[in-house]
């Protein structure tokens, strides 16, 4: 006897020698067997016994093997439960019987041990396959549930940080999918504090979570940013350089950002990695491209990364469209891709800008026609708008009125026990930073509060010569002894007066930076700012391209500068 | 008679292997079964039952083969398809075939067991 894993086998038959006979081949195979004399009976002992496989007879009294058959593949569900209908009938009408009820084989009289061996066997490996197969299909199920039950969670936390937004505006049309995020889409649009209205749509490499994952610090910094009236290349360093910190490599975002200025007419655009934009002219219907200048976000070091930016003419009904390069690769039923020179027909052919939006996508939507419809069909358009309009239609002024402290003025002074082991800088500079009209000039007050500080510190407090940085031994050498006298420090201060008046199209910012130095002689200022103390190299020359003016006074310890912005950036013409 | 004809010698002795013990069981079985059937087909023939002639003959045909005798076999293949075909003319003669060539089979067999 072979040994065989043992199953449990009903045996059918109304022949009582007939089923003995059976049951004694399949005994010996090593199986367990139970029996049944007709149609009923096999289904009460179906019921009762749940064996693996079925021998049925076909014709039994009471009830057939027919509808024994088809009733009990009924009750067993999406569980497999092998028929073999057992059979002398040759007649290819009856066997068509036996399987319309849901006969799996046949066996025919008289039995044959051998042949009847390899059937149990073979039904034992479907068996085997159909028990993995649901296994792993319940797995699948499970796993998939919880994978949607993630995504949600998922979009739930990227929709509230995402929320902030003024997709709904009226000047601004645009298709995206709601699970876009799982593609790695993003659509993100801001009004600022100055009023220009700030878009992004960013590609993340990927799809899933995984594409999502990155969309989260992206539209958290975009909107904080923006509502604090950061420009865009503040924005944009911002945001690659937290990419490129979190994201692993491999993962990044092509994205295109925008200001537009309703006030002055312009757009401001950088490009990094999204399909050409297009900006639509309603004056004489043509259109311009504007290609990617730069890399991805999340790609380049801060450093290497650049945040230059083109700034256009637009006018009211001009519109500016970005586009994922899901638009381009929208494929039909026959394998074909819409493609950029697609795109650019609608454009040429299109005669209203007004509805030029609704007409790609309808064409987009016509050419991929009984294609599944991709998800990641993400389009945006802005149209330049009067301002005022604008913000009657949207109800926006009130980004408007906050302008931070307007009207106020500080003094700071430094002693020597904090001079040692505190930088003061960010502390003031968070001071100035909660005037809106300041911020998209942070990168310039930075450089001017940390100059004058260091300067104060250095040169002032420390007494150092910064002639003496001219040779690598000197350079040395100045450090060595600026540690040496900070360290040994006991008297000495700098003290940082503020002062600041605006409203909210321009302000004036009045730094005064006074240290406890010996100072210069200031009637020498004037002639050759390169020979001062203090300001050698590129300090004062610096100083004075920033800064509307940069004044010496009292003993030289002294210093003010003037720092004026205005709505419109020329700050130079005060 | 020989047995030779009735019997299928080499499946028996294959039939004897799978049953060991419980082979005169098996042979004692099909000798109660077959009168009974024997009985049934009488009964067909008399009240021109179709259904129940092929029916049984059918059930009679399949037992016979698993037995090895082929000779009880084919005549109840014949009476089979007579049922099928509602031709009951020529019944009576081969179920007095059925009947002379189970009695032989059944000598056969209850010699087989010793009885």
């Amino acid at each position: 006897m072979d040994t065989v894993e043992p199953l449990k086998i009903l045996i059918a038959d109304d022949s009582n020698s007939d089923r003995l006979l059976l049951k004694a081949i399949v005994q010996n195979q090593g199986h367990e067997v139970v029996v049944a004399a007709d149609g009923l009976e096999t289904i009460e002992v179906y019921t009762r016994e749940k064996p693996d496989i079925i021998l049925l007879d076909a014709l039994m009294p009471r009830m057939d093997g027919f509808e024994a058959a088809e009733r009990i593949k009924a009750m067993s569900g999406e569980d497999f439960i092998p028929i073999i209908f057992l059979t002398s009938l040759k007649e290819a009408d009856s066997l068509a019987l036996c399987l319309e009820a849901g006969g799996d084989d046949f066996l025919t009289k008289p039995y044959n041990s051998v042949i009847l061996k390899a059937k149990i066997n073979a039904f034992n490996r479907m068996l085997k396959m159909h028990h993995t197969l649901q296994q792993q299909r319940d797995q699948i199920i499970v796993n998939n549930e919880h994978l949607i039950q993630e995504q949600e969670v998922a979009k739930r936390v990227f929709d509230k940080v995402a929320h902030a937004g003024c997709l709904h505006v009226k000047n601004i049309n645009y298709s995206l999918s709601p699970l876009a995020v799982f593609n790695g889409d993003v659509l993100l649009a801001a009004v600022k504090p100055s009023g220009k209205i700030a878009v992004l749509l960013g590609d993340f490499t990927g799809h899933g979570l995984a594409a999502a994952i990155g969309a989260m610090p992206l539209a958290q910094t975009f909107y904080s940013m923006n509502a604090k009236g950061f420009g865009m290349k503040e924005i944009l360093q911002e945001i690659n350089s937290k990419l490129k910190d979190i994201l692993p490599v491999g993962v990044f975002c092509c994205a295109g950002m925008m200001d537009l200025d309703l006030r002055e007419k312009t757009v401001e655009v950088w490009n990094g990695g999204l399909p050409d934009c297009f900006l639509y002219r309603q004056s004489d219907l043509s259109y311009e491209v504007l290609p990617s200048c730069h890399l991805p976000l999340g790609v380049l070091s801060p450093k290497d990364f650049s945040c230059e930016t083109q700034m256009l003419e637009m006018l009211d009904g001009d519109s500016l469209f970005m586009w994922s390069d899901g638009i381009i690769e929208a494929t039909n039923p026959a394998g074909e891709m819409f493609g950029e020179q697609r795109l650019k027909t609608v454009f040429e052919e299109h005669r209203s800008a007004e509805t030029l939006f609704k007409e790609l996508e309808g064409r987009v939507n016509s050419f991929i026609g009984g294609s599944q419809r991709d998800d990641d069909l993400s389009v945006v358009e802005v149209v330049m708008v009067d301002k005022e309009e604008f913000e009657v239609e949207n109800v926006l002024s009130n980004h408007k009125s906050y302008q931070g402290p307007m009207d106020w003025g500080m003094s700071y002074d430094v002693r020597p026990d904090t001079l040692r082991e505190f930088n003061p800088l960010p502390v003031l500079l968070q001071i100035l930073m909660d005037i809106p009209g300041l911020r998209s000039h942070s990168g310039e007050i930075y450089t001017v509060m940390s100059e004058l500080y260091s300067n104060a510190l250095d040169h002032g407090v420390l007494d150092l010569d910064s002639s003496m940085k001219s040779s690598t031994k000197g350079f040395a050498e100045y450090y060595q002894l600026r540690s040496k006298r900070l360290g040994e420090l006991q008297e000495g201060y700098i003290r940082i007066t503020m002062d600041y008046r605006g409203d909210d199209s321009n302000g004036l910012l009045t730094v005064t930076v006074q240290d406890s130095g010996k100072g210069f002689d200031i009637s020498m200022q004037t002639d050759n700012d390169y020979k001062l103390d203090g300001y050698s190299g590129r300090g004062l020359p610096l100083l004075k391209s920033i800064c509307n003016s940069v004044e010496y006074k009292g003993g030289g310890n002294e210093v003010e500068v003037k720092f004026q912005w205005s709505y419109n950036d020329s700050r130079k013409l005060a | 008679m020989s047995d030779e004809k009735h019997l299928n010698q080499a499946a028996l002795s294959d039939l004897k292997d799978i049953m060991e013990d419980d082979f005169s069981l098996l042979v004692t079985t099909f000798i109660d079964d077959s009168i009974l059937r024997l009985s049934d087909l009488t009964n067909a023939v008399n009240n021109g039952d179709a259904d129940l002639l092929r029916e049984t003959a059918h059930s009679f045909k399949g037992s016979s083969g698993n037995i090895c005798a082929p000779i009880l076999e084919s005549l109840c293949n014949e009476l089979e398809s007579m049922g099928d075909g509602n031709q009951l003319e020529g019944v009576p003669v081969y179920l007095a075939k059925v009947q002379q060539e189970f009695t032989c089979v059944k000598s056969a067999l209850e010699s087989l067991i010793g009885k």
